[in-house]
């Protein structure tokens, strides 16, 4: 192709740089820009998903020593009714040395009731633990089989690839045997 | 190599010396040369372009939402309506969008008839054209039966069961579309792929309609090639800022459908769950098919209807050899220029008549204008081409804007 | 110019072609509704009150599955009603750590109790006539809120040359005229919590505005996004004209 200009039409540089122009492809630009938004939303969590994001559990079957999972936002929650041991066990190795050092009152609102993310913070496998016979790795706690992470009877990460300890949701306890995660 | 790619910065040169996008999309949508004297008419191709876009990218979200399942479309399209952020906005776009496309794309093609852009050299830009517009309808078609209302489940009953006409065969086929002994799950699943597939095949013959048109180059009011540098501008600015407004008008009208009457052309029985032992009091297609359905009603014989339907479509293929006229322009050919009107009418016509209940005089009228369809394709068009007194044309595209 | 005539008028002739395509049921006598209109939005007095219509009287045979108690909070209940309103039935959950269903009482994020377990037992409680969900039934009616309001309303003695089927009312916005529900609304039979007075036409009004709302819980967010998108499409357009012009002004 050659520059020679078609028809009449010169000067395009000029045209294209008049301030018309340029405020209607801003306009368009902007406009354009908030078209997508609605797209783009429409991926985050819907209503129903969102009415799902808090949920009650009932503490009263829980026997001491006893662990529960519940599903809460798509993943397992752990709801452990600890015993005097293992809370003393949990409190003793505050001094001990942790890669991310947390103490176990910290970790809880109340001593008995410990309630952790069940999401090994290293590649999001469920920790083992849960049930009677399963591995609780070398801290009585929980055991992840991926890749060998371990945790004691806080969820603290003692031994292993995983950078931090278990996650502790949001929950209170809405009264003595109703606990209200999220 | 094109001048301006060489004033591009060194890494737009690298990319372009190993993939020339940056001179095509200069050579194709920057300098193309197009005839100066296009009218408001010709803004409905790039806005076809436009609305297809629109379509694609809503019904991508819509389809993280949606569930292609018979007991749970229905209640998916609602938790779409309900739940999900924005989802009613995406659904009402989506859904009026595709009366929006149909409505450019008549146009369009209206417009093609009018100034004999099917002529040649742009025979096979006119059959891509005719192939999207058939693509169109079976996407349209599948996408309706999505929401699995009753107007849905009816229509892929009645549309499928068009194909038991075949004689032989026919039985066989409409089982092996249904995948099973009625519309059910299975046709649903396989309407839902299809529907997402058929968009992207579509956008693979616009493609190859661009290239066609920019090989023949663009048909302009006066019918006439331009002879100069003087009839033609570049595409851009000039088209792109035309059809920028052109679009603006467009969304104008689309939105106020979409936001203030977004149900206005659809169906009420369609949001009532699909029920496969309650056939609604009538079934009507969406007001794009109208015109074929009452071609299809129009023949009391099954096999003869679907033939006819058929027949309207494609008989528009063989349109650059019916139309026997070497002039272009319907400006230049004062008794088509008439009868392009007329049949435009029996197009509306046709569309009334789908409308209604096919019995009395609804039902003759649909008729009249169906035998005016062909008779203007099949007998007015090669016969005006050869008697009709033409006007003379002008010397190029530009000598009459010089007169004045 | 010829041309943008013709298409005007082609234009105007489909479009009433399109509109008039025919239906059975006789075109119910239009009502003012403060939604209609632009601008148009619900009458919150008037939800509740519809809503107190469908608990207390539809709500018997009538489902509506596609609202949550959680979404009442746009009728202006606040949290704790809500958790009320849903806790005072009971829905059926499981199967819990023994593979058995139990229910306990409703939460938020709970469908609206349906009355009937299935369609077929809702048939079998009708004498065979199923009673419609009424989620969507504004927008599944042609001409939906003045149809609703004059079914409801539209209850007479059948003419006396009309012979009645067995079990079947007469209503004069039914298509045929004759319905299988019994006339739901009768004065007084329900005491409004707000003190206006329960006359027929007043809970069919209500109970429309209820539904109204059930169809399109997003029209006033529709309404209101509306008119910003349509103003800022008008200037765009408007300077998009200048702009053309302005860049066409050079071509003779």
């Amino acid at each position: 192709m050659s520059d020679t200009v078609h028809g009449h039409g010169g000067e395009d540089g000029e045209t294209r740089r008049d301030f018309l122009v340029l405020a209607s492809a801003a306009l368009g630009a902007a406009g354009a820009g908030l078209a997508i938004w609605p797209l783009i939303d429409s991926m985050n969590p819907a209503k129903d998903v969102l009415a799902l994001s808090t949920i009650e559990v009932d503490l009263t079957p829980i026997a001491v020593g006893q662990r529960i999972t519940v599903k809460w936002r798509g993943k397992p929650v752990f709801v452990d009714h600890r015993s005097p041991e293992q809370i003393a066990k949990a409190a003793a190795d505050d001094n001990a040395s942790l890669k991310d050092p947390q103490t176990d009152k910290d970790r809880v609102k109340k001593p008995e009731w410990l309630v952790l993310v069940g999401v090994c913070t290293h590649l999001g496998c469920v920790p083992l633990g849960q049930k009677v016979g399963q591995p609780r790795g070398d801290f009585g706690g929980w055991f992840c089989p991926c890749h060998g992470s371990h945790y004691d009877t806080s969820g603290r990460i003692r031994v292993g690839p995983a950078p931090v300890n278990l996650e502790v949701p949001t929950y209170s306890f809405l009264n003595d045997t109703t606990l209200r995660i999220g | 190599m094109s001048a301006s790619s060489q004033q591009q910065g060194p890494v737009v040169r690298w990319i372009d010396q190993r993939l020339p996008i940056f001179s095509f999309l200069q050579h194709e949508l920057h300098e193309y040369p197009t005839p100066k004297n296009l009218n408001y008419w010709w803004n409905f191709g790039s806005l076809a372009g436009i609305v297809l876009v629109i379509m694609i990218a809503t019904g991508i979200f819509l389809a993280m939402n949606y569930t292609p399942h018979v007991d749970h479309a229905f209640d998916s399209v609602e938790r779409i309506m309900r739940d999900v952020n924005y989802g009613w906005l995406i659904r009402y776009v989506h859904m009026n969008g595709a009366s929006m496309f149909f409505l450019v794309v008549y146009i369009h093609i209206f417009r093609g008839l009018y100034y004999g852009s099917y002529k040649p050299p742009r025979e096979l830009l006119w059959w891509l054209g005719l192939i999207i517009l058939l693509l169109m309808m079976a996407t349209a078609f599948m996408g309706y039966v999505l929401p699995w209302g009753q107007m849905s489940f009816w229509g892929a009953t009645v549309i499928t069961n068009l194909f038991s006409a075949i004689p032989w065969v026919g039985e066989p086929i409409v089982t092996w579309l249904w995948g099973g002994f009625a519309v059910d799950n299975p046709t649903l699943q396989r309407f839902f792929s299809l529907h997402y597939l058929l968009p992207f095949v579509i956008v693979a013959v616009v493609m190859l309609h661009l290239v066609a048109l920019h090989t023949a180059k663009s048909n302009n009011p006066l019918g006439i090639d331009p002879k100069s540098d003087k009839d033609t501008i570049p595409f851009h600015p000039y088209y792109t800022i035309k059809d920028s407004f052109g679009l603006g008008v467009l969304l104008i009208v689309y939105m106020a459908l979409v936001f203030y009457a977004p149900n206005a052309l659809g169906e009420a029985e369609n949001y009532v769950p699909a029920n496969p032992l309650q056939t609604p009091e009538e079934i009507v297609p969406e007001w794009y098919l109208l015109p074929f359905y009452a071609i299809l009603r129009s023949v009391p014989d099954k096999l003869g209807g679907v033939v006819l339907m058929f027949a309207s479509i494609f008989i528009l293929f063989v349109l650059p050899w019916l139309d026997t006229s070497k002039v272009r322009s319907a400006r230049f050919r004062p008794i088509y220029r008439q009868v392009f009107w007329i049949f435009v009418l029996a197009c509306i016509v046709l569309g009334w008549a789908g409308a209604q209940k096919p019995e009395g005089a609804a039902l003759m009228i649909g008729r009249l204008a169906t035998a005016y369809y062909f008779f203007h394709l099949l007998i007015l068009m090669p016969i005006l081409g050869k008697f009709e007194k033409t006007r003379p044309l002008p010397e190029s595209i530009s000598q009459p804007v010089l007169k004045n | 110019m010829t041309i943008f005539k013709f298409t005007a008028a082609a234009a105007v002739t489909a479009l009433l072609a399109f509109t008039a395509a025919a239906s059975e049921a006789p075109v119910p006598p239009a009502q003012s509704w403060s939604f209609s209109g632009p601008f148009g939005t619900y009458d919150r007095a008037a939800l509740q009150r519809g809503f107190q219509v469908y608990k207390e009287v539809c709500a018997g045979c009538h489902s509506l599955r596609h609202v949550y108690y959680r979404d009442l909070a746009a009728l202006g209940y606040n949290e704790d009603e809500i958790k009320a309103i849903a806790a005072s039935v009971e829905v059926q959950d499981g199967p819990n750590d023994q593979g058995e269903m139990f229910t306990r009482p409703g939460r938020p994020y709970d469908r609206f109790k349906s009355p009937f377990p299935n369609d077929n037992a809702a048939r079998a409680a009708n004498n065979g006539a199923l009673p419609p969900d009424l989620s969507v039934i504004t927008k599944a009616r042609p001409h939906g809120h003045d149809y609703l309001y004059a079914l409801m309303t539209g209850y007479k003695e059948p003419p006396a040359d009309m012979k009645m089927t067995e079990g079947m009312q007469y209503n004069t916005a039914y298509a045929g005229n004759q319905i299988a529900m019994v006339p739901p609304l009768s004065e007084g039979s329900i005491e409004y919590k707000d003190g206006t007075k329960a006359t027929v036409p007043q809970m069919a009004r209500d109970v429309t505005v209820f539904l109204a709302w059930t169809a399109e819980p997003e029209m006033e967010e529709r309404k209101r996004l509306g008119y910003k998108v349509l103003l800022f499409l008008l200037v765009l357009t408007g300077v998009l004209y200048a702009a053309m012009r302005r860049v066409w002004s050079k071509v003779h």
